[in-house]
């Protein structure tokens, strides 16, 4: 193997960098994967990170104790914004797992190999988020133990059902069944990952706890043609999934009839957006990765690069859809609609505005440049900005309609307290906590799909 | 030991070429209770132990129709039947506000049909399995291909069987015992 100094420069003018790096075998594939996991060395950085992490993460437990006892009084909510962090959290949480879908599913119906060793931790990535997205729809309900019958269609002793013209429970469908359908194509990835961590355990505890999770996977031609199958249909399904939930999300706000929501492109502008802070997000999470954990040569600056690519493609999908909401204001000629755009660049929260554009339009125009999308550090700091930028902008849908709409008389400012923020903060630490625990107990890396990357992998005819 | 039952004739290959030389050899040679063991999926193999075609399909399609079906009534049932509610003056069976639901039903079945139809055709969860018994059989999920001839197979004969085996030329030929 060469030594990561020389995998992780950029190549000459021309040459693509490679999707693994050369000289590996399936055994060091496994070796490599399976030894972050199979020892005892926990590293230093991981007990800091998990430390710094559980701490946030009693921070939202904190918050949201504190809030079921309250109620939701203690947020920043009030008429005319009845939406705020929840909401706006709940779209940028559930926006940053499309990606991992996007990878794991449509660029393997599509046959880029370049994904295999990057779809693992991004489906973790995608239930992790979507676990925090969920939080905010149960928490913001007051009472989520009453919210069971409010959100699903279960049979009460009051004859009430959901109301299956709303938005609302067609988002409850939509989410769920995503979370559902993330998670068994995750586990279904990880069992022949599990037969591997299983047969290369140390200690009979390990290997039987291993061994339970790959339940009796033998690696049998029979098996692996179901499997096959299987997972090819799944992400079939996934595809036009994912394509589905940002779009139901966006109809939460475009069925209503708030000026700057009801607009027929909200659909494929967030769909865009989602996987523009997913990607971001991947890459938030792969470069710290494998500076950590030394896998520059399975997360190669191909991988690297390419994500920057799609988050620049996504990006300029995104920046057209602002330009289309500001004409459209115009182009209507409609008055509420006017003082919606004049409200975005002139209103209270303008500065808001103006530094959503500088994040999602101006400072990722610098992926247009190979240097910035060959140093993963520069592409990191991006990343950074990107999500900044599209928190942002869900929080500029979500306040700017609702605070002013039709009546003057109405108006009203929106402004989150210490415990929307408590939540909001307490919600990455959760996410970094689940992340974390995720790549010290399973392959964060596609173990038998990696294997398949490798020349010796091929039947010579 | 020769008394003893056997499950079948584990033969080790180093490459998934010699592999599905072997599978294809053993095919061809009229055997067919027989499986092969590789660490990612080989689809030269499952072809030639002519294991290319499966059910799986067919259970999701039958899933994907159970969802469809169901979430539809679901939401028929409770708009129009048990629940009616005059909203803006929507019809109670306004069929197209349901469609995004049958739809994630649609999904959701067909997904859990997937998973555990592939699962189910598999056998999975098996605690036990006798290729496990076979020596080195842990590096059927590392770096090594693996072909197995059952004691099942009409033709199989210990003898002859191991002398096809050998033909192919195998790291090792092991017993594989129940």
């Amino acid at each position: 193997m060469a030594p990561i100094e020389q995998i992780d420069v950029r190549p000459p003018k021309g040459v693509r960098p490679p999707i693994i790096g050369p000289g590996q075998t399936f055994g060091t594939i496994t070796d490599r994967i399976a030894g972050i996991i199979l020892t005892k060395h926990t590293p230093a950085f991981w007990v800091l990170i998990v430390a710094v992490a559980a701490a946030l993460f009693g921070m939202l437990q904190t918050a949201v104790g504190y809030l079921l006892a309250k109620g939701t009084g203690i947020w920043g909510i009030n008429i005319p914004v009845g939406w705020g962090f929840a909401i706006v959290n709940f779209v940028w949480w559930i926006g940053i797992g499309h990606a991992g879908t996007l990878i794991s599913a449509i660029l393997l119906l599509f046959k880029q190999s370049w994904r295999t060793s990057i779809n693992r931790f991004a489906e973790a990535m995608t239930i992790f988020a979507v676990m925090q997205a969920g939080l905010f729809p149960l928490i913001h309900t007051g009472r989520p133990w009453l919210a069971a019958y409010w959100l699903f269609p279960i049979p009460n002793t009051m004859g009430v059902w959901p109301q299956f013209r709303s938005p609302l429970i067609w988002d409850v469908f939509a989410v769920s069944t995503y979370f559902t359908i993330s998670f068994l194509f995750w586990g279904i990835g990880l069992i022949p990952d599990f037969a591997t961590m299983r047969d290369s355990a140390k200690t009979l505890v390990v290997r039987r706890i291993y061994g339970m999770l790959a339940m009796g996977w033998r690696g049998s031609a029979k098996h692996w043609n179901r499997y096959e199958t299987a997972y090819m249909l799944l992400a079939g399904l996934a595809t036009p999934l994912v394509l589905s939930v940002h779009s139901v999300v966006s109809l939460d706000f475009a069925v209503s009839v708030v000026p700057g929501w009801h607009t027929t492109f909200f659909p494929p502008y967030f769909v865009a957006g989602a996987i523009y802070s997913g990607f971001a997000m991947v890459l938030m999470l792969a470069i710290p990765f494998r500076y950590l954990y030394g896998m520059q040569d399975f997360i190669t600056l191909r991988h690297l690069q390419n994500a920057a690519k799609v988050m620049l493609a996504t990006g300029m999908i995104v920046a057209y859809a602002y330009g289309l909401e500001m004409f459209m204001g115009w182009y209507s000629q409609d008055k509420y609609e006017l003082a919606m755009v004049n409200n975005r660049l002139h209103g209270p929260y303008s500065f808001y505005y103006y530094m959503l554009i500088l994040c999602n339009i101006l400072i990722p125009q610098s992926l247009w440049f190979n240097s910035v999308r060959s140093s993963p550090w520069k592409l990191f700091l991006v990343s950074v900005v990107v999500n900044t930028g599209m928190w942002l902008e869900r929080f500029v849908i979500v306040v700017m309609s609702l605070q002013r709409d039709y009546i003057p008389s109405s108006w009203g400012m929106y402004w989150f307290t210490k415990w929307d923020m408590m939540i909001f903060v307490g919600t990455m630490g959760f996410f970094t906590l689940l992340f974390f625990i995720f790549i010290r107990l399973m392959p964060a890396i596609s173990i038998f799909e990696m294997r398949t990357l490798i020349p010796q992998a091929k039947v010579k005819e | 030991m020769t008394s003893q039952p056997i499950y079948g004739l584990m033969a080790e290959f180093e490459t998934p070429t010699e592999l599905v030389h072997a599978a294809k050899g053993a095919y061809s040679a009229g055997y067919r209770k027989m499986d092969t063991y590789t660490p990612y999926p080989l689809e030269e193999a499952a072809e030639a132990i002519g294991a290319h075609h499966n059910r799986v399909s067919l259970i999701v399609l039958v899933g994907a129709m159970l969802g469809m079906i169901g979430g539809y009534s679901l939401e028929y049932w409770v708009s129009a039947v048990s629940y009616p509610v005059n909203v803006g003056g929507k019809p109670f069976h306004s069929w197209p506000a349901f469609i995004p639901v049958t739809f994630e039903c649609a999904v959701l079945g067909a997904g859990l049909a997937a998973v555990f139809g592939m699962l189910a055709l598999n056998g999975l969860p098996q605690p036990y399995h006798p290729v496990f018994n076979s020596p080195n059989f842990d590096r059927a999920s590392r770096d090594r291909f693996y072909l197995c001839i059952e004691s099942q197979d009409p033709r199989f004969s210990l003898s002859d069987t191991r002398k096809l085996l050998e033909s192919f030329q195998p790291e090792e030929i092991t017993e594989v015992p129940y």
